[in-house]
């Protein structure tokens, strides 16, 4: 199938190296064409007219050339820059946690319209939350199901019945809850209290908007996130540059509270 | 680009130069038989260039300036503003700030921006460095001439609060450079009026 020579598409930027003399090589998870990359020429110069808008986290309309082995990106206009992700590195740090999970979900080419719709929308959650743990749980799992790994939270994935509302354990190998009878089906199934259960079910069904007004307890959060990091460094079969980071930054999270 | 037809050393020196940044497997070829066809004293030059490059070179104790002699030029000369200091993140943007003639205090090389993405973090940059040069020394202004990246402003905003404890008024370059953009590609007109546009932080 020949290619077209330019094409045009709504992009988020979600990785940027340096290339060749001033230009930037990025990766980018366009709408029409799924994750390509491709080159922004001049954009370390601050006065060129694209810089301003292919800035990482940026989602901007963009036009390209179709060149002999990468795309070239010949304009390009901001759409929405998500100004809250960048003054505050922990913000930045969901952001660059957010991109960096899609991007090792992704494959190039590989054009996915709802995966493109969930980035927006959660960079979008992560600049104006209070609740940066919740609206990161919940990327998560939409992106999981997007993904073909969602997480079976309603019958164990051993024997099939349904789940009770108790203590169970969660399987990354299986992909879902055991049962407390079947539990030694993995050996390294980790524990998950009835009311963590039923919080992850309830992020996985409902939109953000319902979900975004929960109040979670600091404890069950960290017991969220231990799962769900369980679950994805499983299925990634490592661990997430963004994750160490997040754990370095809170050890020193006094410095980033924010201002009173 | 590298063949089974050609001499190892030849193999070998388009290898070196496609690992460069900026370099791709056929400028590395391109440059490689340029050298060939070339005198043998260019070759040689370059080959001493690079030597001395490594041997030659140093990172001043007090900025972390890349440097012939340690303290580096500008640590040792008295006529600079004592007071005054810069922070920047690389060799390259100290350059360009010294190009725009618009700065005549110290600096200091961080070595890097704190970058989540790539998982650098305060620790992986010259900063405790810098924490204790300005509790020993005499600054009344700290200009933070981050690049005008997402990094850049993580690093500002990081120094900002580490900084703050420190009877110092901490100011950065004026906005009006894009977003996403390198000190070291900024003209120096542009970039000596960003210096003087300072801001507080
Ligand atoms: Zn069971
Ligand atoms: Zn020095």
């Amino acid at each position: 199938m020949a290619k077209e020579r330019t094409f045009r598409s709504e992009a988020i930027v979600l990785k940027r190296t340096d290339f060749g003399e001033a230009d930037r090589l990025l990766t980018l998870y366009t709408r029409e064409k799924g994750k390509i990359k491709a080159i922004a020429k001049g954009a370390r110069k601050p006065q060129s007219r694209k810089t301003g808008h292919v800035e990482l986290f940026m989602r901007s309309n963009m036009f390209f050339a179709q060149g002999r082995d990468l795309a070239i990106i010949t304009q390009a206009e901001m759409v929405d820059g998500y100004a809250a992700l960048r003054g505050d590195l922990v913000r930045t740090t969901y952001a660059a946690y957010a991109v960096e999970l899609l991007d090792r979900f992704t494959v190039e080419e590989d054009r996915h319209v709802g995966i493109y719709n969930l980035l927006a929308d959660a960079l979008g959650w992560l600049a104006e939350t209070d609740d940066l743990m919740l609206a990161a749980r919940y990327y998560e799992l939409r992106l999981l199901s997007q993904t073909g790994f969602q997480p079976q939270l309603f019958k164990c994935v051993a024997c099939g019945e349904p789940v009770q509302e108790q203590d169970q354990f969660f399987s990354a190998e299986l992909g879902g809850l055991l049962c407390p009878a079947c539990w030694e089906m993995d050996r390294e199934a980790v524990e998950v209290t009835a009311v963590a259960v039923k919080v992850l079910r309830y992020l996985q069904t409902r939109k953000w908007e319902t979900v975004r007004i929960l109040q979670l307890k600091r404890p069950l959060q960290h017991q969220l996130e231990r799962i769900m990091h369980h679950y994805l460094t499983y299925i990634l079969e490592r661990s997430l540059k963004s994750v160490d980071f997040l754990r370095r930054l809170r050890e020193e999270a006094a410095l980033f509270a924010p201002e009173e | 680009m590298t063949t089974n037809a050609l001499p190892q050393p030849v193999n070998r020196l388009i290898t070196e130069f496609a690992r460069l940044p900026g370099i791709g497997p056929k400028s590395a070829a391109r440059l490689t038989f340029y050298l060939l066809r070339g005198g043998d004293e260019q070759a040689l030059d370059l080959a001493q260039a690079l030597q001395d490059l490594k041997e030659r070179t140093q990172f001043c104790s007090v900025c972390f300036n890349i440097t012939e002699e340690d303290p580096c030029q500008i640590c040792a000369d008295d006529g600079r503003n004592p007071n005054l200091l810069c922070v920047v993140e690389e060799p390259l943007d100290l350059l360009a700030i010294e190009r725009s003639r618009a700065f005549n205090g110290r600096y200091h090389v961080l070595h890097g921006a704190i970058s989540p993405v790539e998982g650098i973090g305060p620790e992986d940059l010259k900063i405790t460095e810098l924490i204790e040069r300005v509790k020993n020394g005499h600054f009344t202004e700290i200009i933070l001439a981050t690049n005008p990246t997402l990094e850049g402003e993580s690093t500002a905003l990081y120094l900002t609060r580490r900084l703050k404890e420190f009877d110092v008024k901490l100011t950065g370059l004026a906005r009006g450079l894009s977003v996403g953009g390198d000190l070291e590609y900024t003209d120096e007109i542009t970039l000596g009026r960003a210096l003087e546009g300072r801001r507080e932080m």
